[in-house]
């Protein structure tokens, strides 16, 4: 029975992983959220280079995006130097750097899912919308929005999921501090690098999956449910 | 007020040129087949389309005036657009959508208003319905209340019943009637459906690739010769407005009485008195010199002949002045020699069928 008790540091790496990754959806999804607008529903010079860098983290080493947060946000960097002191936010060695490197890294998968879900929704029915009187935001919020939410969901879920896997980026940039930065991922490395640690490596590997079966079945019911509520 | 159109589009190898006014209160119906620019010309009038050049106003309001740089765009225009593919809210509800204009009109309509149009239009059993699952018919009325609600002030029908069968668009028809009667909102009608135009237009404008072909009243440009290439095959007719006179039971006949005459046909439902509108096909009436005998017909029309106009080889339409009224006679060449047809010769008008229009 007590095998099936999640030990403190276990609990703390669970914990930690969840929120890292629920922390980055979120901070991503409005910036996701403008991004695929402005590549779905607008013209302008230079939206090839955005498009090229909205994808950059999907084709660069994980590794060379922690080194590169670590180059512009340790607290010696210039930009990290400044957020620290006025603002008192710091990224280096913290959890919300964690985060960061992790809403990052899943940013294309979120615009991805977005952009073809914006593309998707029937202009036509904004053309109705205006002739009712509704303004851009208004029609934004009230019919291209909801319409494209089943889309926003499934950007957020394949986000969520690669967030908790992330491992590369997380350990370069924060480092690996227990109860501050050592997500699962790193909490399964830990294990399998010190004597012994083997059943443990396997008892979070199997948290692991069992997270991600609970992860994906969640989201299959909750597109369901989303597509009904909103007639499609 | 009237709605006045000046302008100037090119897509492609596309122009759209015109220039008219569409009077109001009234229905207007711009009338051309498919590939005439109707259909940009409503975008436009809209605000989801920038013409470069022209002039758009309704009243003293100016929604597009490329010299003076204005261009409202059209969530402030007030011109509630039905389109032919309906397009409705799918996530919001039958109730929803008619209420989603309702709520952003400038003077929002009252729960008895809504209630009004919601039992004009028939949509009381469709209330608490998911859009997903309404016909065709259905879809329809419900963006026909959904635009009215709204309360706009100019109300533009983008072919609303093209995607329909004749049943379904005898379901809706007498709602458009009844509106249009009413008169309350100026229409703009975009059809390429002649008995469409021919039941509820007021002013008809006749659009060939780009080009205002035509304009006048329906009573007018149905039956102008002119228009007859532009109408086609099915489109050349008089349009006439008449009053339900006399029911005569023992034929199951309606009379129906006009200044140029009397016309008998199948009993009407519409109660006596009420104004009846027909119209009759230019190939459905025949000519004769003097008073024929021993016919079959009923409809006989003693008129006079306006003009004449070669319609194809072996063809000749003949325009016809009866009362107030026009009619057009489609007739071969060979009998047009034969009778010496010409204008101002007075003749029979043999009327084989007429087609009545529930308003």
């Amino acid at each position: 029975m007590s095998a099936l008790v999640l030990s403190p540091a276990e609990a703390e790496a669970l914990l930690l992983s969840l929120k890292v990754a629920l922390v980055a959806v979120l901070a991503a999804l409005p910036f996701a959220v403008g991004a695929a607008l402005l590549l779905a529903r607008t013209e302008f010079p230079g939206k090839t280079l955005l498009d090229a860098l909205v994808h950059l983290p999907l084709v660069l080493p994980p590794v060379v995006m922690g080194y590169l947060l670590l180059v512009a946000l340790g607290t010696r960097a210039p930009l990290g130097a400044f957020l620290l002191e006025h603002f008192g936010i710091r990224f280096a060695f913290s959890w919300t750097g964690a985060a960061l490197a992790a809403a990052i890294l899943t940013f294309p998968f979120q615009v991805r899912a977005i952009r073809l879900a914006l593309e998707a929704v029937d202009r036509g029915l904004g053309e109705a919308a205006a002739s009712l009187g509704a303004a851009p935001l208004d029609r934004f919020l009230t019919v291209t929005l909801p319409l494209a939410a089943p889309g926003l969901l499934a950007g957020a879920v394949t986000a969520f999921a690669a967030s908790l896997g992330e491992f590369g980026a997380i350990i370069t940039f924060v480092s690996n501090i227990p109860g501050e930065t050592r997500t699962l991922p790193l909490a399964i490395y830990t294990a399998i690098q010190s004597p012994g640690g083997e059943a443990a490596a396997a008892r979070l590997a199997c948290l692991s999956i069992a997270l991600a079966l609970l992860g994906l079945a969640a989201a299959e019911l909750g597109a369901r449910r989303l597509k009904r509520l909103v007639g499609l | 007020m009237s709605l006045k159109i000046a302008i100037r589009l090119a897509r492609g190898a596309f122009s759209l040129d015109v220039d008219f006014a569409a009077p109001s209160p009234g229905v207007t119906a711009l009338f051309g087949p498919s590939g005439s620019g109707k259909t940009s010309l409503v975008h436009c009038v809209a605000g989801l389309a920038r013409p470069r050049e022209g002039r758009i106003a309704l009243g003293g309001e100016v929604f597009l005036d490329s010299e003076a740089r204005i261009f409202v765009p059209a969530h402030a225009r007030g011109c509630a657009c039905v389109f032919q593919d309906a397009r409705l809210f799918p996530h919001l509800g039958v109730d929803g959508n008619l209420r989603y204009g309702a709520r952003r009109a400038k003077a929002p309509p009252t729960e008895e208003e809504i209630a009004g149009v919601v039992d004009l239009l028939g949509l009381r059993p469709l209330l608490a319905r998911r859009v997903r699952g309404l016909s065709g018919g259905e879809r329809q009325r419900v963006a026909l209340g959904r635009a009215l609600l709204a309360r706009p002030r100019l109300l533009l029908l983008d072919e609303p019943l093209a995607s329909l069968d004749a049943a379904r668009k005898e379901e809706i028809l007498p709602h458009l009637e009844s509106l249009a009667r009413g008169a309350r909102v100026p229409m703009l009608y975009v059809s390429h459906a002649i008995d469409e135009v021919a039941r509820l237009a007021d002013r008809v404008v006749v659009l060939t690739a780009g080009r205002v072909t035509a304009q006048g009243s329906v009573f007018e440009v149905l039956s102008s010769l002119d228009a007859g290439e532009a109408l086609g095959a099915q489109g050349l007719g008089g349009v006439i407005a008449a009053r339900h006179e006399a029911i005569d039971e023992r034929h199951a006949l309606s009379a129906l009485a006009f200044d140029g005459g009397r016309l008998l046909v199948p009993r009407l439902a519409q109660p006596l008195g009420s104004e009846v509108r027909i119209r009759i096909d230019a190939r459905d009436v025949t000519l004769a010199l003097g008073e024929p005998a021993g016919l079959s017909a009923n409809n006989l029309l003693a008129a006079e002949i306006v003009a004449l106009r070669r319609a194809g080889a072996g063809t000749v339409d003949v325009r016809l002045a009866c009362g107030s009224a026009r009619l057009v006679a489609r007739v071969t060449s060979l009998s047009a020699e034969r009778l010496g047809l010409a204008p101002g010769l007075g003749v029979t008008a043999i009327v084989k069928s007429v087609t009545v229009a529930g308003r």
